[in-house]
């Protein structure tokens, strides 16, 4: 492999503040239009700064090229293939920005009088009542802020029921294959975590949740279909056990892409669900960010919502309907966070519901699985299916988990080389080294908004590149070549760390 | 596609869900629309609200209407910011992480402090996140906390100690400011944290160094909350004796957006780093030598750690934190200290003003950035009623969270409000006063003032 700098390779990054010049700079403010006090007469000295921070001092013109270069160092779902498991990359349809962006929704103080802000209310109950239909759970609390808040917010929830009928428990069960989130929310809620094993069909090993099963037991988390993509087909008897020991059943929404329109969790016996809408509501990623984790829940477990909650009320004289904000919710556990939640999160989502409607959801899961399937299906075949077996072998859900083992003791490559060389290929690698359970693993997530064509051309990539190792493993074990940076040192950026810049 | 995966319909592939539990009906929602149509669906529900568009916005509380410069959409809408992952692949995500690191380093400035994650969800729930990692570091479960903190960050602070069992005490607020006599009886040997806001709730700017030295005594961590936008102006807690700085990062470049999505910034100490909260890009080099960026430290995080993990929390609140770094780079070194000095003159003036006006007086006179507090002789719900009718939000009414105050208003300043805006106010509040002055007690403004829906 010829080892030339690529362009952007060449161009050494460099921070904003180092592009900093005395002198420059952007904004122009208002005129204080008021008497020019000395900052002294007005605040104490000793509590005023002495120099103010120093941000940089640089041109519009340079900030924006600034962060336009610093964009094409990205790889993005606009770009290309995102196939990364657990993580829902689905098309992010520009029609949400717009709507987001209207000043009625973008410029609404969070502590406007609930009389004045009636459209946000109402579309937030809209959006409450639509979820509270695809979960098949009456009642929906908007408030967490991602899938990790509303697992919190779950436990949380779990804890004052159990409070409120006197009892303590000590344990949440977690299979061994569960997202990295659900033990460390058991933790925050000062619970102790206690794993469950996994059956050779990919679902719960009964014997063992039986075994574990107790009066200590406060809840029992699960994803379903879970993260190797399969549905838990004792999800009933699973729930049984759980509801007879007085436990609640914890539905980590993170897979929910798989099943809008098919099958609900609260069907499945769920008492908490929460839902990612960055995942299958299509909140673009952000980079790591924005998102929420609404949380839907039973009867038995509304009382002890967040608060505030989204309510409807009736009109009398004649007005129309109205919707508030209920603050007075004595047993609610309280808040998780300020105001109502991320709000512009909200009208995203509520713009795609509308869009897709009953069948369209319905349609986007099945599709997200048929696309699955297919894919599992092309990477069954030639030397991926040699080196890069299917980790359990049946039908998946909208995702499926690949084990590198064989490739690693035959070809030498590990997983995280696949992944490093499939950059080369403008793909963004699976899902790696997760779940836990699966040696090497590679999980693998195409979503309903790719065609064929990229499902075939992933596959394509993925049996050259084993094909390459096949003659030369070294290759893929040096990969990637042609992005900004090459393969970077995270150890020592770990044991070294440096955070911010030194100015 | 189905003959590759060997079945004759996608039917067959939800066969392993059980039947009973496959849905025998359509969902009961809408059918979809048309972009068209969805679009007009939502711009009608935007228009049943009032925003800071339609009316002179003198509400704080936390989040503020700000100016977003133009560079802040036209850098956040572009899809290789828009629509990634969270960065796993360092190598396809240098200018994601490259940001992060900006964006630190310009927190780590503001605060004083050399440690700062790349974001963390918002404001109140960063403080929670300050009450778990302050456990972890002291092995104490108590906290104490000023009556000046947030009520959100208090009641948010409170809902996460029931989960990792903690005692929340409250110290109160004498004269706007907290009452440092009570603070350094509360805290003892077991205090975990001292939890204070500056500037308060109540707009009151604190002597954090003074208040602090009670936390330092007796070895309890001192988080600080903050308005970042008031660092511009105020000695940084990291100067100051805090451990940890945090707060709500909205003022920063994110829109108001009826409370989220914004982000929580958290700056804390060197000794802190392998206990913070969420993701960090740390600076390295590649294979070949060149300067890269990653996620440092991750050993802290859920993905690796687990149970262990120092928190649960996987969003960086990426492209809230950038928006936050492109506003800052715009206002820049100097623009940053004059929006911090253009607040704080608007404020005195502002709250000159309205003090002038019969039947409106200061609540305190503690020393005031951008907020202040003042009571009326006339309900307030009414007389924000009467303002709203003469489009001007009048500010954040405190009776409910501070029932100590049933007259009191918490009215903020951005520098969107203009001199005349702030002479209408004091107008409209002079007017407002003097109609409904004496309508104390009469049920229907008082009691019921949610009721009747402007639709």
């Amino acid at each position: 492999m010829a080892l030339t700098e690529t362009p952007m390779q060449a161009e050494r990054a460099r921070t904003i503040f180092e592009k900093s010049k005395p002198g420059r700079r952007a904004a122009v403010l208002p005129a204080a239009g008021v008497p020019e006090r000395p900052l002294e007469e007005l605040i104490p000295a000793r509590l005023l700064r002495a120099e103010p921070p120093r941000l940089p001092e640089i041109a519009e013109p340079e900030i924006v090229r600034h962060y336009n270069r610093l964009s094409r160092r990205n790889f993005d779902l606009d770009t290309g293939f995102y196939p990364l498991g657990s993580c829902t990359m689905k098309h992010n349809p520009r029609l949400n920005e717009g709507v987001a962006a209207l000043p009625g929704h973008a410029r609404l103080h969070p502590a406007q009088d609930p009389k004045r802000a009636q459209g946000a209310l109402e579309l937030m109950w809209l959006l409450q009542r639509s979820l509270a239909e695809i979960c098949g759970l009456p009642h929906v609390s908007l408030q967490p802020s991602a899938g990790s808040h509303g697992e919190l917010a779950g436990l949380l929830l779990t804890r004052a029921y159990h409070a409120d009928r006197g009892e303590e428990r000590t344990k949440v069960l977690a299979p061994d294959t569960s997202h990295g989130t659900n033990p460390a929310s058991v933790s925050m809620a000062g619970y102790e975590v206690v794993k469950v094993a996994t059956n050779e069909r990919g679902g719960v090993e009964m014997d063992d949740l039986r075994a574990k099963v107790d009066g200590e037991v406060a809840c029992l988390m699960l994803t379903n279909p879970n993260t190797l993509g399969v549905f838990d087909e004792n999800i009933a008897e699973i729930a049984a056990l759980i509801h007879e020991a007085g436990g609640t059943l914890y539905y980590d929404g993170a897979n929910l892409n798989a099943v809008m329109g098919h099958s609900r969790p609260g069907d499945m016996g769920f008492d908490i669900v929460h839902v990612n809408l960055h995942k299958s509501f299509s909140q673009p990623h952000g980079g790591g960010g924005p998102g929420a984790g609404p949380i839907a829940v039973s009867d038995r477990i509304e009382p002890y919502l967040p608060r505030p909650q989204v309510v409807r009320r009736e009109g009398d004289n004649g007005h129309g309907p109205s919707f508030d904000l209920d603050h007075e919710r004595p047993k609610s556990i309280g808040r998780l966070r300020g105001f109502q939640g991320n709000f512009g999160v909200f009208v995203r989502s509520y713009a795609y519901i509308l869009s897709l409607g009953a069948d369209g959801l319905a349609e986007a899961s099945e599709t997200a699985v048929l696309n699955a399937n297919y894919l599992k299906a092309r990477l069954a075949e030639g030397r991926a299916g040699k080196h890069l077996p299917i980790a359990f072998e049946r039908h998946c859900m909208h995702e499926f988990v690949l084990s590198g083992k064989p490739m690693k003791r035959e070809l030498g490559l590990a997983t995280l080389d696949l992944a490093k060389r499939l950059l080369d290929f403008g793909f963004h690698p699976p899902t790696v080294y997760f779940p836990l359970l699966v040696e090497e693993a590679l999980m693998v997530e195409p979503t309903e908004t790719e065609t064929k064509e990229s499902l075939d051309a992933f596959a394509d990539a993925v049996e050259r590149i084993l094909a390459e190792a096949e003659s030369d493993p070294e290759v893929a074990k040096q990969a990637p070549y042609t992005t900004p940076v090459r393969r970077l040192d995270e150890v020592k950026a770990t044991r070294h760390p440096v955070v911010r810049q030194q100015l | 596609m189905l003959d590759a995966i060997g079945v004759a319909s996608p039917a067959e592939l939800f066969e392993q869900i059980p039947e009973p539990l496959r849905l025998d009906r359509p969902l009961e929602l809408p059918d979809g629309l048309g972009e068209a149509e969805v679009f007009e669906r939502l711009s009608a529900l935007a228009e049943h609200n009032v925003d800071a568009e339609g009316e002179a916005c003198f509400i704080g509380a936390g989040m503020y209407d700000h100016y977003v410069p133009a560079i802040v959409d036209a850098i956040t809408s572009r899809s290789e910011f828009l629509t990634p992952y969270t960065p796993y692949q360092p190598e396809i995500s240098q200018g994601g992480l490259q940001a992060m690191f900006e964006f630190q380093t310009a927190m780590s400035e503001l605060t004083g402090l050399p440690v700062s994650s790349a974001g963390l969800y918002e404001g109140p729930s960063s403080v929670a996140s300050a009450g778990y990692l302050a456990i972890g570091a002291t092995k104490r479960r108590r906290f104490v906390v000023s009556r000046g903190l947030h009520p959100h960050s208090r009641e948010a602070l409170t809902t996460y100690s029931a989960g990792y069992g903690a005692e929340v005490v409250e110290v109160g607020v004498e004269g706007g400011l907290t009452d440092a006599a009570q603070l350094a009886a509360a805290v003892d040997g077991e205090t975990a944290a001292v939890f204070l806001q500056t500037p308060n709730f109540l707009g009151g700017v604190e002597d954090v160094e003074a208040l602090g030295a009670a936390a330092k005594e007796h070895g309890a961590l001192l988080v600080v909350a903050c308005d970042p936008i008031a660092l511009s102006v105020l000695k940084p807690p990291g100067e100051c004796g805090a451990d940890i700085a945090l707060g709500e990062g909205q003022p920063l470049g994110n829109r108001l957006d009826f409370g989220g999505p914004s982000f929580g910034f958290f700056c804390a100490t060197e000794g802190q780093i392998r206990r913070m909260p969420g993701r960090i890009a740390g600076e390295t080099t590649d294979v070949d030598g060149r300067r890269g960026f990653v996620l440092a430290l991750q050993t802290r995080e859920q993905h690796i750690r687990r149970e262990k993990a120092t928190n649960n929390i996987c969003t960086a609140q990426a492209l809230n934190a950038l928006a936050a770094m492109v506003h800052l780079a715009w206002l820049g070194r100097r623009g940053f200290r004059e929006l911090g000095e253009l607040l704080v003159r608007r404020t005195a003036y502002a709250r000159e003003r309205l003090a002038a006006v019969d039947g409106v007086e200061l609540l305190h006179e503690a020393p005031a950035v951008r907020e202040f507090a003042v009571r009326l002789e006339a309900p307030v719900e009414a007389v924000l009623d009467f303002c709203a009718e003469r489009g001007i939000a009048a500010g954040y009414p405190l009776g409910r969270e501070y029932p100590e105050h049933p007259d009191g208003l918490l009215v903020a300043i951005t520098e969107r409000r203009s001199r005349e805006q702030i002479d209408e106010l004091a107008e409209v509040l002079a007017e407002a006063i003097s109609t409904l002055r004496g309508s104390f007690g009469t049920s229907e403004v008082t009691k019921e003032p949610r009721n009747g829906a402007i639709r």
